[in-house]
């Protein structure tokens, strides 16, 4: 029943309308604005991104707080982030992104640990500074080895009042120079977890940046200096990101931010070329080092064989021969690995039809990857993707893919129950909505407990991992035998 | 390398292989500036001493791996047990998408709850367009049956005024007049999860018996047979509520289950996405004033609930989440003497078999350490049911208990012979328990997930028993309650101290000679 591109417009067209039809008028006008089809040669997906969720919808978006701390500061490994406010932002974000990290927790590493001021009515009441100076003093008394402290502003702070830059200079002072850094990631700033990844960049530009000054005089730099920018390690892709890198012939001096360190962020100024995963929640501190400090950057993708070659040849393109041959040389290293995956996979997975909805960069880069092993994106969308993501989009999406910015699970299911795609690929709160429809899904925020899925070495686990989600026997269980129609049966 | 794909290695695996080994060396090495082996070693020889308990326990401001979650969170547990209602959370979004993904977490199930997205000019303006446009959505696009309204820590800093507001959205026809929008105020800076679901149930109870908010007659109340009962808040509602009506069942009782959330945390896989399942029905809501008596099996998730009902006129009364046979006989025979029904044969033989289960298995579990936390109301009903086993909860702490229910824990304590030396931990969180076990070591731990890292840390091993807990699975689908549940936890325990025997008596030729088939 496969349809043409005409058709396929068409049944978009109609899909959404229907969708739409449900809303009061007022929704209804502004949510027709976020659904569309790409359409081939357009300069973006033709959808309106980053503005408000409409209230009383089950948007998938998160907040500021999620977007800072969640995203940017939490992997910071050896700097302790205290949840200022109330317990809940704290405890429901505690070691959720298995961003992985190697060190000693509680002594000389603190991620998967939740530090709260834990506000009580008298907090909101008086204020919290006093509470947080504290705070402070008790970090340092009890983890002696911490490099640094972030503050991060829950919902309440901005709305009292409180100074938490003062707080955090005051301390800073107190304990000669301390990276203490104040962040406004209030809850309620912005519309999406987006306003929360510039936000810390900017932080990160103030209060670390401008004070590291020669922090580290003994570290020496080489022609071949990059930081790896905008990856989270989660299940430990950074890592699969690195090796490549550190095999063609550079050197890796930080990672931002999983697995990273204070130290890491402090010398990234002194890096050749920053190389760049995640555009949407690290292009801002990118931008400014290449301002600042004269250090261009680069995007790169590094999901599925074909989009690794192409992105290590541009990051070796910015260096000498000796780099260049080194991309070729991991290139034709792997390229065995590449050719025996898709040879065992894509027999069980050609054709197969998938639906994305993830933040950052995924609703695109996974793209090259599903391609690699024959498969097709027949609708995609970002919860926090802003007008130039679905510009870098259209190098990637077909014409007549369904287009959806900042879905709503309402809107999400229709468009499943009509286009009944063989997997979708999105978030916690979405997968079990889609397996009692029968439908297989893969976490693409968390890889599902699984991972890493960056590099060579993620691939092959990202193509069983689809293999596994797809061809699952459950999915032939789920429907009753004795209540299927003959069509069915 | 050493990827391939016959044999597929995940991050369990790949990040051992040499190559990574190596890349982890040098990276810490050259760019970390990380601590020395030595003084890493130090400082943690130093944080397992008395001194650094004593410090850790002189805390006053640091909160640090709390044993709670905020009010909101129980709000919309609460809510869920009601046929065909969906949350609707006054305040920020980033709040809704961490309940829906917490609960999924723990249930593997969909959870659905919906915001009214404020952001900056609600902050300055209030919320009262984002309700009255929120509600609108909400009705026409999941069309429920009743929508929960309850509050986020933002919206309750800037003062909205939930029964204003609603009424407003009803008068600029978002909704219709007489459609149930029950609300309660759950600020995140005040109480735990638990008050949360205590608000919004009193809150839902307070809406249909009392007029609805003002827009109709109160309800009189005609007093029948049927008793209500009330889980709380609870990880095991699944198995516990079912478990709960098929005890009532058998004894002929007629009830209520208030908030039954036990459907739409389990429903079936079969080609449909069903957003309410179950549920309590609003009728029976409604009707439950009638009823002759209320049941909570969780007093501190009841605090302001069963005041409201005993104003009403019915009787109340609370446990502790009872585990075990002392606890479960008394709840049975609550229910017998308050409905005139008798305990079945049935049950009395299942609670034979749960105390032949333990005459059993006591010798292994008998004069064990335990240190348990969580919730007030589960630390109770566990460390009771360890007194009747003849373990010793030495340390029990709850970050969400207060002074009452330490002097509670410690009449329990003083019940008891093994409860000597026990002492309960009101207020404190995960890292006071980890001095407490480094400087005072327990056998076993009992708490949820985020246990693991005592248990990675202090060599404690961990049974897993409360909220959340997300990293095993299924175990929410049994009851705890009742002497079969009883019997669940009986065995998760002994499955453990199981293990652990066997862990060590594992090495051959020298511990193995304790390494029995028989146990």
């Amino acid at each position: 029943m496969s349809l043409t591109v005409e058709q396929t417009k068409q049944r978009n067209k109609e899909l959404i309308s229907e969708v739409l039809s449900v809303y009061p008028e007022k929704t209804a006008k502004r949510r027709a604005k976020h659904l569309g089809t790409f359409e081939e040669g357009k300069p973006d997906c033709g959808v309106k991104s980053n503005v408000k969720s409409i209230p009383g919808v089950m948007t998938i978006r998160g907040c500021a707080y999620a977007g800072s701390k969640g995203v940017v500061w939490g992997p910071i490994k050896d700097m302790i982030h205290i949840s200022h406010g109330p317990v809940g932002c704290g405890q429901y974000s505690w070691a959720s992104r298995r961003n992985y990290y190697i060190g000693t927790t509680g002594i000389d590493t603190f991620v998967t640990m939740q530090f709260t001021s834990d506000f009580q009515e008298k907090d909101i009441v008086f204020g919290g500074d006093k509470k947080l100076e504290k705070i402070i003093d008790e970090i340092e008394e009890l983890f002696p080895l911490n490099h640094g402290i972030t503050v991060q502003s829950e919902c309440p702070i901005g709305l009292i009042g409180d100074d938490i830059e003062a707080v955090s200079k005051k301390k800073s002072k107190e304990y000669e120079g301390k990276t203490i850094v104040p962040v406004r990631c209030e809850g309620f700033r912005g519309v999406s977890q987006s306003l929360g990844h510039h936000i810390a960049n900017d932080s990160i530009r103030d209060w670390v940046f401008d004070k590291a000054g020669d922090k580290h005089p003994e570290f020496i730099t080489t022609p071949y200096d990059v930081s790896i920018i905008g990856d989270y390690n989660i299940g430990g892709d950074a890592w699969a990101s690195r090796i490549l890198l550190e095999e063609m012939g550079l050197r890796v001096i930080a990672q931002w931010s999983g697995d990273g360190s204070l130290a890491e962020l402090e010398n990234t100024p002194k890096a050749k070329l920053n190389v760049l995963h995640c555009y949407r929640s690290m292009n801002y501190i990118s931008r400014h080092m290449e301002e600042k400090y004269g250090i261009p950057w680069v995007e790169y993708n590094f999901f599925g064989p074909t989009k690794i070659e192409e992105s290590l040849r541009n990051i070796a393109s910015h260096f000498d021969d000796k780099i260049k041959e080194g991309a070729e040389r991991v290139i034709a290293k792997y390229r065995p690995l590449m050719d025996a995956v898709i040879a065992k996979y894509r027999p069980r997975l050609e054709g197969k039809k998938v639906m994305l909805f993830v933040g950052g960069l995924r609703p695109r880069h996974v793209i090259g990857a599903y391609e690699d092993l024959g498969m097709e994106i027949v609708g995609t969308g970002y919860e926090f993707g802003h007008n130039d993501d679905y510009q870098r989009t259209t190098h990637y999406v077909k014409d007549g893919t369904l287009i959806y910015d900042d879905v709503t699970g309402f809107e999400f299911e229709q468009f499943v129950e009509a286009i009944q795609p063989d997997l979708v690929g999105s978030g916690i709160k979405e997968k079990y909505v889609f397996q009692k429809m029968g439908v297989p899904f893969r976490q693409m925020h968390s890889w599902d407990y699984s991972g890493p899925y960056h590099g060579y070495d993620g691939f092959a686990i990202f193509a069983r991992d689809m293999d596994m989600a797809i061809n699952n026997p459950v999915w032939g269980l789920a429907k009753t035998p004795w209540k299927r129609t003959e069509a069915e049966a | 390398m050493s990827q391939n794909a016959e044999k597929v290695l995940d991050h369990f695996n790949l990040f051992r292989q040499p190559e990574y080994v190596e890349l982890f060396e040098n990276k810490k090495k050259e760019f970390e500036f990380a601590e020395s082996d030595d003084k890493v070693e130090e400082v943690k020889e130093w944080a397992k001493t008395w001194e650094y308990r004593e410090k850790n326990f002189a805390r006053e401001a640091l909160t640090v791996n709390p044993a709670k979650a905020c009010q909101p969170l129980g709000a919309v547990f609460a809510a869920v047990g009601f046929e065909g209602t969906i949350p609707f959370v006054h305040g920020s979004q980033g709040c809704v998408a961490y309940y829906r993904s917490h609960f999924s977490r723990h249930f593997k199930e969909p959870s659905s709850c919906v915001s009214s997205s404020m952001t900056e000019d609600a902050a300055v303006f209030g919320g009262l367009s984002n309700m009255v446009d929120g509600l609108a959505n909400t009705y026409n696009m999941y069309q429920p049956k009743m929508i929960s309204v309850s509050t986020t820590c933002m919206a309750e800093v800037i003062g909205d005024d939930l029964n204003a507001f609603i009424k407003t959205a009803k008068e600029k026809g978002s909704l219709p007049a007489e459609f149930d929008v029950p609300f309660a105020h759950t600020p995140a800076f005040v109480g735990s999860h638990i008050t949360g679901y205590d608000n919004v149930l009193k809150g839902i109870l307070w809406h249909f018996w009392d007029g609805k908010a003002g827009t109709t007659e109160a309800m009189t109340r005609v007093p029948n047979e049927k008793i209500n009962f009330i889980g709380g808040f609870d990880g095991y509602t699944v198995g516990n509520l079912r478990e709960v009506k098929r005890i009532f069942d058998l004894m002929g009782v007629e009830y209520t289950i208030l908030a039954d959330n036990s459907d739409v945390w389990d429903t079936p896989t079969d080609g449909t996405f069903r957003m309410y399942d179950g549920g309590t029905t609003l009728e029976e809501t409604a009707n439950a004033l009638h009823a002759k008596a209320t049941i909570s099996m969780q007093e501190y998730c009841t605090e302001k609930t069963l005041p409201l009902i005993a104003e009403h006129g019915q009787e109340t009364i609370a446990f502790n989440h009872p585990i075990g046979v002392k606890a479960t006989d008394q709840f049975l025979m609550e229910v017998s003497r308050i409905t005139g029904k008798p305990i079945p044969e049935a049950l009395e033989k299942e609670r034979g078999r749960l105390v032949d289960a333990i005459a059993d298995s006591t010798a292994h579990i008998h004069g064990q350490k335990f240190a348990i936390y969580g919730d007030p109301d589960l630390c109770m009903g566990l460390a009771g049911f360890l007194l009747e086993l003849g373990a010793e909860p030495t340390h029990v702490l709850a970050t969400n208990g207060n002074k009452a229910w330490e002097k509670k824990m410690q009449e329990l304590f003083d019940s008891s012979p093994f409860g000597k030396n026990c002492h309960a931990y009101p207020g404190k969180d995960l890292w006071h328990m980890r001095s407490l076990l480094f400087t005072e070591p327990v056998d076993f731990l009992i708490g949820n997930t985020y246990g693991k890292y005592l248990e990675r840390d202090t060599g404690t091993p961990l049974i897993r028993i409360g909220f959340p807990v997300f990293d095993r699975h299924h175990h929410h689908r049994y009851p705890v309650w009742g002497y079969q549940g009883a019997m669940n936890v009986l065995v998760w325990m002994l499955d453990k101290i199981f293990d652990e025997m066997d862990k060590n008596t594992i090495v051959p030729a020298k511990t193995d000679y304790s390494y029995d088939i028989i146990r």
